[in-house]
């Protein structure tokens, strides 16, 4: 790819290169626009295609065939003629469509008159005493590693928590051979209960139920231990991880791994958002912060700016490439290469495609609500990890009057890490909400500013 | 290749032998896979301590392996708080532990406080 320069201008530029990020690329190409697509990673595919397009046939067998359709979207983004920036750190993007980017070591700038942010969704953090600990790794994590590596666990592991991952990881394990210790799930009767209020509705999205049911077949047949209604998850270890103590029934249980992979769900990630001072909205089902955006995914007040993707809240990769269509249209329409009814009936089968995509998500979110121990914990519970300020510590805070994450970070440099509370800040949020006794709403997050990604005086000096 | 690695590379009929490079961590040469981030490296080079923690000084390494988390902060080449889970190894890296709060020097982040 030839070197950019500075300051060069474009139709569109969207932030992320997984399902949503690639489909509104695409989109918008085929529309006649000047497209520019960057990501932090080599290759295209975000976490949930990671290394699609790389990945040997070995590893395809072992992800499964829903990973591997992750290569025709990747396919159609390569001939669209999107100038790729690979291995580009975004750490600023800028009101007026300016994305300030760290590349190879440089800092340079480009301009797009509108912006789709696809930054997609991180893991939700699974704070319990020693999660802290060596060893210790975010299911998605380890997902990560067998995608972009090959790599899994040498010695049998546990996985522990609940969703959809956590379940398709242990599959994906089993199809490898890699041995599970255990799964010790935090799902209760109370949950499944809960859930079949929304089971008619789950079963229009029959295909993935039955994804579900499959994988969860897949882990009785293979004889995996499976705990039930997994309470008190506490990691044991001095410098590492050794194991798992949790209590099941009421009775106190113990299994001993060097690799524990914890997991409940994915939340947005709302930095970019955040940054830009969109209006965000609590979202108590899905428990985590979503950005107020139109039909379209352009955010309320920032009328050149969209979300596509998990960004918008929790949906699944399928639901991210549809609304990354959706946006890729109505950038279309802004810049005048179609019109509103061209728009409006290329829409139409994706809006229905989305619903379609979104109807087995109540019944989900309900079933793997994650556990308020395991969201707001204990005392003694680090939550920031970098500054190592724990539960306990926060709401001393909030004993001595401090309202809101802001203020954590005069208190005690709580989110003032280099993640800069990417980690702790849902967390942050549901301690205070917990210790004042009022909605998260009303807590707020914390005002996050550029840079986005960590930059140094030296590469800033640098700018091309 | 270290014994006690908590990660190896998938065993498999179809799985090619990746081609390596070599690296350094702390001094100690290491044969690792190439074209893979530094932090899936090291983990499968049996390295399991990646930094020390800021406040107490306790050992870390990699949870989110995707640039979300910062716990996986190594230095590399003589540059600090390198993300190891975002930076491609490459032949002849030298990579180091990173122990505690950093020095304030040419490699501080900007704007971040």
């Amino acid at each position: 790819m030839s070197d950019i320069q500075t300051g060069d201008r474009y139709d569109l530029a969207v932030v992320g290169a997984g399902p949503a990020g690639m489909s509104a690329a695409i989109t918008a190409r085929a529309r006649g626009l000047n497209v520019v697509l960057l990501d932090e990673q080599e290759a295209v595919g975000g976490q949930i295609y990671r290394n699609i397009t790389r990945a040997n046939p070995r590893a395809l067998d072992v992800l499964g065939p829903d990973y591997a359709s992750g290569a025709r979207i990747a396919d159609a983004f390569h001939i669209s003629g999107t100038v790729h920036l690979t291995g580009a750190s975004v750490w600023q993007v800028g009101r007026d469509g300016t994305i300030n980017y760290l590349r190879g070591g440089k800092v340079s700038s480009l301009h797009a008159t509108q912006v789709v942010l696809a930054s997609g969704a991180m893991e939700r953090p699974f704070p319990i005493p020693g999660w802290t600990l060596p060893g210790v790794l975010g299911a998605g994590a380890a997902q990560i590693l067998l995608k972009s590596a090959d790599l899994a666990p040498s010695e049998p592991v546990i996985l522990a928590g609940c969703g959809p991952l956590l379940y398709l990881l242990g599959w994906q394990y089993l199809r490898a051979g890699v041995p599970i210790k255990a799964v010790i799930d935090t799902t209760d009767t109370t949950d499944y209960v809960r859930a079949a209020g929304h089971l008619i509705e789950a079963l229009a999205a029959w295909p993935m139920l039955k994804k579900g049911l499959k994988l969860m077949s897949a882990l009785k047949k293979g004889k995996v231990p499976f705990y039930r209604g997994a309470t008190n998850l506490a990691v044991q270890g001095t410098d590492a991880a050794t194991g798992l103590r949790f209590t099941v029934g009421g009775k106190d249980m113990h299994v001993d791994s060097k690799v524990i992979l914890l997991h409940q769900g994915v939340v947005p990630n709302t930095q970019f958002t955040w940054s830009l001072r969109a209006k965000h909205s609590w979202n108590d089902v899905q428990l985590c912060w979503t950005p107020d955006v139109d039909a379209w995914g352009r955010l309320e007040g920032l009328p050149n700016i969209y979300v596509a993707g998990d960004g918008l809240g929790i949906g699944g990769a399928l639901a991210a490439a549809v609304q990354g269509q959706l946006a890729g249209l109505e950038v279309a329409a802004v810049a005048g290469k179609i019109d509103a009814g061209a728009r409006d009936s290329a829409a139409a089968p994706l809006r229905a495609e989305l619903a379609k995509q979104l109807r087995i998500r109540p019944f989900l979110d309900v079933l793997y609500r994650p556990k308020d121990a395991n969201r707001v914990p204990a005392d003694a519970v680090t939550v920031c990890r970098c500054e190592e300020v724990t539960a306990g510590d926060i709401r001393g805070y909030v004993a001595l009057g401090c309202s809101g994450p802001n203020q954590t970070k005069s208190f005690g440099r709580c989110g003032m890490g280099p993640c800069q509370g990417r980690l702790c800040g849902l967390t942050v949020t549901e301690v205070i909400a917990q210790a004042r006794g009022v909605s998260p709403s009303e807590v707020g997050y914390y005002r996050i500013r550029p840079p986005i990604k960590p930059v140094t005086l030296g590469e800033l000096a640098n700018e091309a | 290749m270290a014994t006690n690695s908590l990660f190896r590379p998938l065993q498999g009929p179809s799985s090619t032998p990746a081609r390596s490079v070599k690296i350094e961590f702390d001094g100690r040469a290491l044969q690792v896979q190439e074209g893979v981030s530094v932090a899936a490296a090291l983990l499968s080079a049996g390295v399991s301590r990646f930094r020390t923690s800021v406040v107490s000084e306790t050992p870390r390494a990699p949870y989110c392996m995707m640039g979300v988390c910062f716990e996986c902060l190594v230095e590399i080449d003589g540059q600090a708080s390198r993300q190891s889970c975002l930076v491609q190894v490459r032949d002849g890296m030298k990579i180091q532990t990173q122990r505690g709060p950093r020095a304030l020097t040419d490699g501080t982040e900007a704007g971040n406080e």
